[in-house]
């Protein structure tokens, strides 16, 4: 049997969450419901994604991290950052000022995550060369997109660069450079400042991996403000003079849009946007596109610029950090103190851990059960319900749409008096009561939804 | 379980519904992705037959627990020489079509590759039916 769920970074808070129905609404995976007034996840459809706290007007969705204090239950305390970070301040403000002032916060190295994609140019090429691989090769760099694909597009996992992400490698890197110089794993603290909510989920369960050199995460949005405080409340910060990278130009993009494909030789692709990449994927799935080698494929728009948890906007942070690319171009800017050894050294050691390590399962959502009989009795009859929904599509029965509240009611998640049609006729009919149409109204969306508030975004008192 | 999907000889944007349609039936019966795969192709490729070749067509899917049958009636130019057409790189596709990447005279022979029965029938100047039935329990 297929594992049953993903560790999910996205929760919701009941206490705040006004049952809106937003984020039932721009769900890509129609995974979320309303049900008491309030939206509920379908973990097994969850793919992280993000696009529902993206939207929330009530930020009654977050991101779990872990607490920033952890980091120093260790004595080596390792930021990696990624450059979309360094993205989000203007751009005065270097690279090795952003890591002086994360030193003060009390980590002792600050190291940019696209170290590690230096290498992975070289793991890709090699992959490229095995001609028995399916085309095109699919990029694992997102993991809300890895996850799509299991839960909508298993039969293209095959098509997966079974390769690492740049985090990783540069985990690794950190974690053996400290070991060589005689710290002990345990001593060793790895903390990923994520964009996203997709990536913290990829650390807490990895998929195609059994373990993960990450210790914890923090979410961008909290460093971030950490760090435009400090800025200006001390003005002029002064550079690190510890800070060390030896990030290329073509590394320091990698993750924004094409910033990966571009590095891979042949015919290759970047798609950014979650219903771009799905729409892309049902024609690939067709075997309607052919000579194609290698997709780059993004969950956010200008890739993870547009990350769940940056604070600024997506196209400015693209363009600031291109900018930073050009000017190591042009200044062959190689800062590397002499405490660590660039990653290069460590070509071999990285190249032995780039492999995925386990396979990459399906976890089809569709599926409506595991015996076929079964699953074609429950079909049927969902078919025969969609000849009484009206396909309005208007979500008031707490579904998204009127197909899924006939999948939910053969599910036995929902029943057919959910839909609000179904509830007029069968009024109108003398065959049900007003009374407990009103029930199921308030059953769906909550007592509250039906007393006058004042106090609600829009209205005459608006309060938060 | 039975559907009709109609389709226009000519109108390449709407070409692949009944395709994905079908996928996600198939998806929802839990059918190997690798059978799924071979419904797809075959049924894709007689689907942008009838929209190179057709005036219009027809198709008839029967989908059951253990198979589904796919059949595809059009009014076209029919086919004089099925075996010359089954070839494959034959194809009689116009200019236009082959530079839409369509047209590679291997539409036939991969729907025969990926059928497990699939008979052909054909009459010059009324149309094409084709015939593809794939079993959904065993691996191909």
């Amino acid at each position: 049997m297929e594992k049953s769920f993903f560790h999910h970074a996205l929760s919701i808070r009941e206490d705040i969450c006004t049952g809106c129905s937003i984020c039932m609404r721009v769900c890509p995976t129609e995974a979320l419901r309303i049900r008491d007034g309030k939206a509920k996840l379908i973990g097994d459809r969850c793919v992280d994604c993000g696009e529902c706290y993206r939207k929330c007007p009530v930020h009654a969705i977050i991101i779990s991290q872990d607490d920033f204090s952890r980091i120093f239950d260790f004595s080596h305390r390792v930021a990696l950052i990624p450059a979309v970070l360094h993205g989000q301040f203007r751009h005065e403000v270097s690279m090795a000022e952003i890591s002086a002032v994360l030193r003060s916060l009390g980590f002792t190295w600050v190291y940019e995550v696209e170290n590690g994609a230096g290498i992975l140019k070289t793991a890709i090429e090699d992959l490229m060369t095995i001609r028995t691989l399916p085309r095109p090769l699919i990029s694992t760099y997102c993991p809300a997109v890895v996850r799509l694909i299991q839960v909508k597009f298993p039969s293209l996992i095959r098509n997966f660069a079974t390769i690492k992400a740049p985090l990783e490698m540069a985990a690794f890197y950190c974690r053996k450079v400290l070991r060589d110089k005689g710290a002990h794993n345990a001593e060793i603290g790895v903390f990923y400042v994520t964009p996203c909510a997709a990536k913290i989920a990829a650390v807490k369960s990895p998929v195609g991996e059994e373990s993960t050199p990450i210790t914890g995460v923090i979410n961008m949005d909290f460093i971030y403000n950490k760090i435009n405080r400090t800025l200006r409340n001390k003005g002029e910060f002064g550079s690190d003079k510890g800070h060390s990278t030896s990030v290329s130009p073509e590394s320091l993009t990698w993750s924004l849009t094409n910033g990966e494909a571009a590095n891979v030789d042949g015919r290759t692709m970047a798609i950014d946007g979650m219903n771009n990449v799905i729409e892309f994927l049902e024609k690939l799935e067709n075997d309607e596109i052919s000579g194609v080698d290698y997709l780059e494929l993004r969950a956010c728009d200008e890739g993870c610029a547009g990350g769940v948890l940056l604070s600024s906007n997506r196209f400015l942070v693209a363009e600031r950090l291109r900018n930073k690319a050009r000017n190591l171009l042009v200044a062959q800017q190689r800062e590397c103190a002499d405490e660590f050894p660039p990653i290069e050294n460590y070509h071999d050691y990285l190249m032995s851990k780039v492999n995925t390590t386990e396979e990459i399962k399906p976890r089809s959502m569709y599926r409506l059960s595991v015996d076929r009989d079964e699953a074609m009795r429950m079909m049927k009859r969902s078919r025969r319900i969609m000849c009484w929904l009206p396909g309005t599509d208007c979500g008031l029965c707490g579904a998204p749409s009127c197909l899924s509240l006939a999948e939910d009611i053969v599910r036995r998640r929902a029943d057919l008096s959910n839909c609000v049609f179904i509830r007029e006729t069968n009024q109108e009919k003398r065959l049900m009561a007003r009374e407990t149409s009103s029930r199921i109204m308030k059953r769906t969306w909550g007592e509250n939804n039906f007393e006058k508030n004042c106090n609600k975004k829009g209205a005459e008192n608006e309060s938060n | 379980m039975s559907f009709e999907f109609k389709v226009e000889g000519g109108d390449f944007t709407h070409a692949g519904y009944a395709s994905s349609q079908v996928k996600k039936m198939l998806k929802q019966l839990g059918v190997d992705s690798n059978i799924i795969k071979r419904v797809v192709v075959c049924l894709y490729e007689a689907e942008v037959n009838i929209v190179a070749h057709a005036r219009s067509g027809v198709i008839y899917v029967a989908l059951e627990a253990d198979y589904i049958n796919m059949r595809l009636v059009d009014s076209g130019p029919g086919i004089p020489d099925i075996p010359l057409a089954m070839q494959k790189g034959y194809s009689t596709a116009s200019k236009e079509v082959r530079e839409m990447g369509f047209g590679a005279g291997m539409g036939l022979p991969n729907i025969s590759a990926n059928a497990d029965s699939f008979n052909i029938s054909s009459v010059p100047g009324t149309g094409t039916t084709l015939d593809i039935t794939i079993n959904l329990n065993s691996a191909f």
